[in-house]
């Protein structure tokens, strides 16, 4: 016993005195990777493109925030916002502060997920040459997206005062190594930042392909959003052909009940965020349903909004109550995809700017518009107007987030707010001017 | 060994002198100890002027031949020597004084012991034994107020969570804050997140000897990288050679909050939000009567909320604010043997304690076990084991932050009922309508629902030591720490609300966390005349493994089935491992001479897998001397000064806490989507990290009146930290939010005084202790001076020229008493410099402002003991001052003036009326943000005093004790937290909410728990 204790002890002052312990310093981590390895085989970049649609599907960006950012901030009555979320109350009442967390996570995520991008797109070379074309095509609409919904939260309207001095949000399209004082980016104009945007999704359109892929981008998705880029600058023509060419792609067809449109087999979708039980927030859900399906039900539909509606449109029924309020359906699967563009906006992009042009390009502004009343049992309109058509604009995408962007562009008030009133901008994240002294903060704020 | 000799020697003579000596006559009698009667065994029983003597037995018992003339010389170590005339009598009995100073105690160390009289550091020794009839469910509320400079708040009520422990201020912005826990020389698996159960929790309390906290750099450098925040050092207890004692204890009692916050009743709430919403509807344009209106939707609300009850006889009127509490019993029993012989010593333990909480759903359940053996195996050589085996369990609540917190239960209307009247259920349950309440009930988790973390805990330490020459030994330590929790989650169909389960819901994690630590190290002590000199070097490796295992499971066939096994969906599973290591060699060296002159000398040398490979091992050095003045012959017969020391010491710590791999460049393989595997940049390297050093200076007098009935320390120290591991915050337009990078530095200053007197002595004892702590941190740089910020709201802030924990927010300036409109002061710089102090009634238009702190200007804690015969008494105060608590957390929806329907405190009855000019509460106005905005109106002062802890006990004399065969038996009643007197105005102030609480973010009140009151019952039979 008191030999075994000897060695025991020996062998303890054997490995005080011999053994370096210096190699056990060498640990690395198990479920992260080194970056110098991460971006070396065509799997790790289509992998990094998944992950980057990951960081788009954040509830930050459009896994929801984009989304009820543009119908709050553009809210006149329609809604009230009922719930404890100073967040979305700030814009709901046009009060947003700068330290308004969600903005900041919304501004984070969005060049998170940028940076995610230029990642795929430096390592572009390594993808084989079967996938390259759609590996960068989905990376650029994705940064085509983001910088388009950036600048027209961040910065004025296209056509708000002069585009190329108004500041839109820092351009950045290159992948971060390392952080120095170049990386202190400043605001490009809203005419640089159009510029970039209008050059990725043009780009992504010719990489793509038709077939639409759920939750991707396709060559449909790409000329979507262009459509909405060029309806946005007011330039009808290309927002009127970008829009047709959806249509006439034969890739989407309009649900024959409004109510399928909100379903994740909706042939309607153009893009959409896939959310499954195990993966991804509806966060849309979270905020417009009320409790009996999943959500908070913190937006409540008024009944200045419910009386839009004749009585025999669908549209106006698509609600439902609980507590003594009024809820949407559009979003009350909690693991529904989330909508970002679908057909029936191509159409009354295209009936719109048809209208506006006196054109008829793909079909006559009245038979789009009737195409969108006829699936839900509005009676069909004999002549059409501008306004009619900006009516059913709202009627039929009402919460799907372009609110804001339409009074902007139609210089319509919100409430008692001019359409480029400071405050329907949001405000720089106070945490990026603390850490970006390039970043100059925008009127008001 | 030298004690068997004198023994062996002693019998020797005392067989020789029998036979020289035959007129003597026998005496008999015991030896005990005048403080606890209890038998000392081993006393010296020597007949004054010969070598004839015996020692006693275990029994305290000696019997001894004497002459009837003769005079018996007494002496034991620790105890005062006595002679005593033997006069003719047959049996004498002895009660020895105890002679132990405090001056003379052992201190333990790390890597070894000294005697207090001899530190040349700062190292704060707490004997657990004052603690041990408090109710603890983890031994740092048995330190809390008693050791100056160490600061704890207990954050919630909520049993068993994290605390926030701080040793002389905080020295990190963005790593750990809390000290290096080492028990029994082993360092312990600490917890990194507040929000998890308090892992020292699985160490019994009542099983520790004393805490020992390393303060200054010269007592922490031997712990080198990890020491900046000072180091806790534990030592459970062991048994003594001698007679088998078995001691009982058992406790029992039960809490209820410090306090319970008054809300709106029926009427008061009906009242206010009419006046809420018909001004909302003035500013809204709104016809009261439109159908959109505010006061349309608040008269819907009310007939909604109230189920119908609403305007009828059955109208309720719910306090809510009280049903978030339940009845908490507690009842704890401990029982321990312990004992010896002069090879063996052991000391054998166990305890149940079983604590309800006083938030709903909250308990507490510890079984643990300890063995603690010692062995001489030779003259030379020791062995010993001390293991320590626990399980706890520990019935949790829900974040602060969630709707199952039970205490936003005060946001409930007081009109709904608790009980829907149509179903006879709780309201909310289904199927009842469960959108009703206006927020979740959860008080449906009660029964429906669980999250409960068990944990195991194996803390096991093998240790020999062998002396190779006279002097030097060598010693190995071979220690596991062992954690296995397994943490389970709950939620039937009832809790749907919540939970978005409609069929129910579970998830469970298991977590294995196994530690290895070797320390090996020599040591030497040499005293040579007037010189003595002690020394240590050694080297300790230290490797920790971190693994989750992670299952989700959702739609049950019925409420009756709980496990994932019988989920439909199995909706989420995952794992995770992470590592760390540490490799350290350490070396100090101690030299007195002539008891006056001390020095002392450390160093470290700390690698760990942490850092960059540029930066990989780090130097700690440490000095430090001190002058026993009072030895010197000018002072040595003064008739004031008993003692006199004065110290100094400098020396480097570190600080490595800062989670694992922060130096390497990654992506993490978790950006999955659309059923597809994703990966993402999420974080940048740099290969240059270190670990933050903090230099400290420390300076301090030990001093003793009057044969040291008035003793205490005075401390002055300067930390100064560099190369702080900061997150620091990139612009987000490079896709990262931060990196961890050595910028910035900070500085803590202080002063601490301990003041120890026994004010009356004899037969009514009456003992104080006081300590008094300031202390003053400020951030001298950051990254390029950029803050950094925290908290909700980002109302915390790190920033240069500040302490942590800063508060800053714009300034709140009252009501404009003409409009109600909330105001608030521009603080603007105007063109001069000036700042321009006119309000505003537009919140963005207001300069945010530093407007107070969370981190305490001074701490103290007063105990006095006062004992007369049996009887002992005592109470400890202790107090925070100038410290800020930040309400915004729950303010902003309780104390909002009625911006939402959340029911309101009723100081928010004040509210600005045409009628009601003058007040600090703005126009109440439904859903309009009047007011709640983040701003100094919620930061309140959170200063406090609390009485802690108050004991009287009864102990049964020795006349009846003997008569029932037994040891001790002492009766005791112990109340905690009878009294706090504080002016802030939330729940308790002692909080720190566990969702929000960050380096930064210090003091937020967020429907946190208030602390516990307690009343407990013990008792404690020694056999």
């Amino acid at each position: 016993m008191i030999i075994d204790i000897k060695k025991w002890l020996i062998l303890g002052g054997v490995c005080f005195i011999g053994v370096s312990c210096g190699s056990k310093l060498d640990l690395m981590p198990h479920q992260s990777i080194d970056e110098t390895a991460a971006l070396a085989t065509s799997q790790d970049v289509v992998v990094t493109l998944n992950g980057a649609y990951d960081g788009a599907s954040s509830t930050n960006l459009y896994g929801g925030t984009i989304q009820y950012t543009g119908d709050l901030l553009g809210d006149d009555g329609d809604v009230r916002f009922g719930g404890s979320f100073a967040t979305l109350d700030e814009l709901w009442r046009k009060t947003i502060t700068t330290n308004n967390t969600q903005t900041r996570d919304t501004w984070l995520s969005a060049y998170s997920t940028i940076n995610r991008v230029n990642n795929v797109l430096s390592a572009i070379d390594k993808v084989t040459s079967s996938e390259k074309n759609t590996v960068e095509g989905k990376a650029l609409f994705l940064r085509g997206l983001l910088y388009f919904d950036l600048v027209r939260l961040w910065g004025k309207d296209f056509n708000d005062g002069s585009n190329t001095s108004n500041l839109g949000v820092p351009l950045v399209t290159a992948p971060t190594r390392g952080v120095t004082e170049e990386d202190s980016k400043p605001r490009a104009t809203v005419a640089e930042v159009y510029a970039q945007v209008i050059s990725d999704l043009t780009k992504a359109v010719t990489l793509l392909d038709s077939e639409p892929v759920t939750g991707f981008a396709s060559k449909g998705a790409a000329q979507a959003i262009l459509a909405r880029v060029y309806l946005q600058q007011g330039n009808y023509a290309a927002a009127r052909d970008a829009a047709n060419a959806v249509i006439a792609s034969g890739e989407y067809a309009l649900e024959g009940s409004y109510l399928n449109a909100f379903t994740d087999a909706s042939s309607e979708t153009i893009f959409s965020i896939v959310v499954t039980e195990q993966d991804g927030t509806n966060y849309l859900n979270t905020f417009y349903a009320p409790a009996t399906f999943q959500g908070r039900g913190d937006i409540r539909v008024q009944s200045k909004f419910l009386t839009l509606f004749e009585a025999s449109d669908t549209r106006g029924a698509f609600f439902v109550r609980a507590s003594n309020n009024t809820f949407s359906s559009k979003f009350l699967d909690r693991f529904g995809d989330v909508l970002v563009v679908r057909l029936s906006e191509m159409y009354l992009i295209r009936a719109e700017t048809n209208q506006r042009l006196g054109t008829a390009t793909g079909a006559t502004p009245l038979n789009d518009v009737n195409a969108i009343r006829s699936r839900s049992g509005a009676s069909l309109l004999s002549v059409v107007t501008l306004d009619a058509v900006l009516e059913e604009r709202k009627k039929e995408l009402a919460f799907e987030g372009q609110q804001v962007f339409d009074a902007k562009r139609l210089k319509r008030n919100i409430g008692s707010l001019a359409y480029n009133s400071p405050t329907l901008v949001l405000p720089i994240p106070q945490r990026e001017t603390d850490t970006n002294k390039n970043l100059v903060q925008n009127e008001g704020y | 060994m030298k004690r068997t000799l004198q023994l062996f020697s002693i019998i020797l003579a005392t067989l020789l002198s029998f036979q020289g000596f035959a007129q003597d006559i026998e005496i008999k009698g015991t030896i005990t100890s005048a403080e606890d009667a209890s038998p000392l065994p081993g006393v010296n029983v020597v007949l004054k002027g010969t070598t004839k003597g015996v020692l006693t037995d275990v029994e305290g018992k000696y019997s001894l031949l004497v002459p009837s003339g003769g005079v018996l010389s007494i002496s034991y170590v620790g105890y005062k020597s006595l002679e005593i005339p033997v006069s003719g009598r047959s049996i004498i009995n002895v009660a020895l004084e105890s002679d132990l100073h405090s001056l003379d105690e052992i201190v333990v160390t790390g890597f070894g012991s000294q005697i207090k009289r001899e530190l040349t550091g700062n190292i704060a020794r707490l004997k657990m034994a004052e603690s041990a009839e408090m109710p603890m469910t983890t031994f740092e509320q048995g330190i809390q107020g008693k050791a100056a400079g160490v600061q704890i708040n207990q954050g919630s009520g909520k049993l068993g969570q994290t605390m926030r422990i701080s040793v002389r201020g905080q020295s990190s912005v963005s790593a750990s804050n809390e000290p290096l826990y080492v028990i029994d020389g082993i360092p312990m698996t600490q917890n990194t997140d507040r929000r998890e159960v308090n892992m020292m929790a699985d160490i019994n309390p009542q099983d520790i000897e004393s805490i020992e906290i390393l303060k200054d750099a010269s007592a922490g450098a031997i712990y080198g990288a990890r020491a900046a925040n000072g180091v806790v050092l534990i030592t459970t207890k062991n048994g003594k050679s001698g007679r088998t004692n078995v001691n009982f204890g058992m406790q029992f009692g039960s809490s209820k909050p410090t306090n319970v916050l008054k809300f709106l009743n029926t009427q008061q709430y009906i009242d206010f939000y009419r006046m809420a919403a018909g001004n909302a509807d003035v500013l809204d344009g709104y016809d009261p009567s439109d159908e959109d209106s505010n006061t349309s939707y608040m008269e819907d609300f009310f007939q909604t909320q109230s189920l119908g009850t609403f305007g009828t006889s059955n109208q309720a009127d719910t306090d809510w604010s009280s049903l978030a509490f339940q009845k908490a019993p507690q009842q704890q029993y401990d029982l321990n043997i312990n004992g010896g012989n002069e090879k063996t010593s052991f000391y054998i333990s166990g305890q149940l304690l079983d604590q309800t909480g006083i938030l709903n759903g909250n308990a507490f359940g510890r079984i643990s076990g300890r063995v603690n053996v010692n062995h001489k195996v030779s003259r030379r050589m020791n062995i010993g084991i001390n293991m320590g085996l626990t399980r706890t369990l520990n019935e949790r609540v829900s974040g602060d932050n969630s709707f199952g917190n039970p205490l936003q239960l005060v946001a409930l209307p007081p009109m709904t009922p608790a009980t829907d009247p149509s179903t006879g259920l709780p309201v909310g349950s289904p199927p009842g309508d469960i959108t009703v309440p206006m927020y979740f009930n959860n008080m449906l988790y009660l029964g429906n629902a669980y999250y409960n973390t068990t944990n195991h805990r194996n803390i096991t330490n093998v240790y020999g030591d062998y002396e190779l020459i006279k002097g030097l030994r060598f010693r190995t330590e071979f220690a596991v720490d062992f954690l296995n929790s397994h943490i389970e989650r709950y939620y039937n169909s009832n809790t749907q609300r919540n939970t978005g389960a409609p069929m129910g819901i579970a998830d469970q994690t298991f977590r294995r966390v196994e530690n290895y630590n070797t320390n090996n190290y020599f040591s030497y002590i040499k005293e040579l005349g007037l010189h003595g000199v002690s020394a240590t070097l050694g080297m300790s490796f230290q490797n920790s493994t971190d693994k989750t295992m992670y299952a989700e499971g959702q739609d049950f066939p019925s409420d009756s089935y709980k496990q994932i096994q019988s989920a439909a969906r199995k909706t989420d599973a995952s794992s995770t491992r992470s590592d760390f290591s540490f490799v350290s060699y350490f070396a100090r060296a101690n030299y007195k001479w002539n008891d006056r002159y001390l020095f002392g000398l450390s160093g470290r040398i700390d690698g760990s897998s942490r850092f960059g490979a540029n930066n990989r091992y780090g130097f700690f050095p440490a000095v430090s001397a001190g002058w026993v003045v009072s030895e010197e012959d000018f002072l040595k017969n003064s008739q004031v000064f008993s003692f006199l020391k004065v110290r100094a010491s400098w020396g480097v710590t570190g600080n490595a806490e800062i989670g694992n791999f922060p130096q390497l460049g990654l992506y993490t393989g978790d950006a999955g989507y659309a059923g597809l595997p994703g990966q993402r940049p999420s974080q940048m390297g740099n290969p240059d990290l270190g670990w933050e050093t903090t230099k400290q200076v420390d300076l301090g007098i030990d001093f003793g009146f009057l044969k040291n009935r008035i003793n205490g320390e005075i401390d002055v120290y300067s930390k100064q930290t560099t190369g702080l591991l900061l997150n620091v915050n990139v612009p987000g337009t490079t896709g990262f939010s931060s990196i961890v990078k050595n910028v910035g530095s900070l500085s803590n200053k202080g002063i601490e005084l301990v003041i120890n007197s026994d004010n009356l002595v004899g037969d009514f004892k009456w003992k104080t202790s006081f300590n008094v702590a300031i202390n003053r941190n400020k951030i001298t740089e950051l990254d390029e001076d950029k803050p950094i910020e925290g908290g909700i709201s980002s109302m915390s802030r790190a920033v240069k020229g500040q302490p942590i924990g800063t508060f800053f927010t714009v300034e709140y300036a009252g009501v404009d008493s003409e409009t109600g409109d909330a105001l608030w002061y521009k603080n603007t710089t105007n063109a001069d410099g000036t700042i321009d102090r006119s309000t505003t009634n537009s919140y963005n238009q207001a300069q945010r402002v530093v407007v107070g702190n969370a981190l305490p200007k001074w701490t103290a804690g007063l105990s006095n003991t006062f004992s007369y015969k049996g009887l002992d008494l005592s109470a400890l105060f202790n107090g925070v001052f100038g410290n800020k608590i930040n309400f915004y957390g729950a303010g902003r929806y309780a104390s909002a003036n009625g911006r939402f329907e959340d029911n309101q405190t009723v100081n928010q009855l004040d509210a600005w009326t045409p009628e009601n000019k003058d007040t600090k509460v703005p126009q109440a106005r439904l859903f309009y943000n009047n007011g709640a905005q983040a701003s100094s109106r919620f930061i309140e002062d959170g200063s406090y005093v609390r009485l802690r802890s108050v004991t009287l006990g009864y102990n049964l004399p020795k006349s009846v004790l003997s008569n029932i065969k037994l040891n001790s038996v002492r009766v005791y009643v112990t109340g905690q937290n009878l009294l706090t007197f504080t002016k802030y105005s939330g729940w308790d102030p002692e909080v720190n909410s566990d969702d929000f609480a960050t380096n930064i973010a210090l003091g937020y009140d967020f429907y946190s728990t208030p602390q516990a009151k307690t009343i407990l019952f013990g008792l404690n039979v020694g056999f």
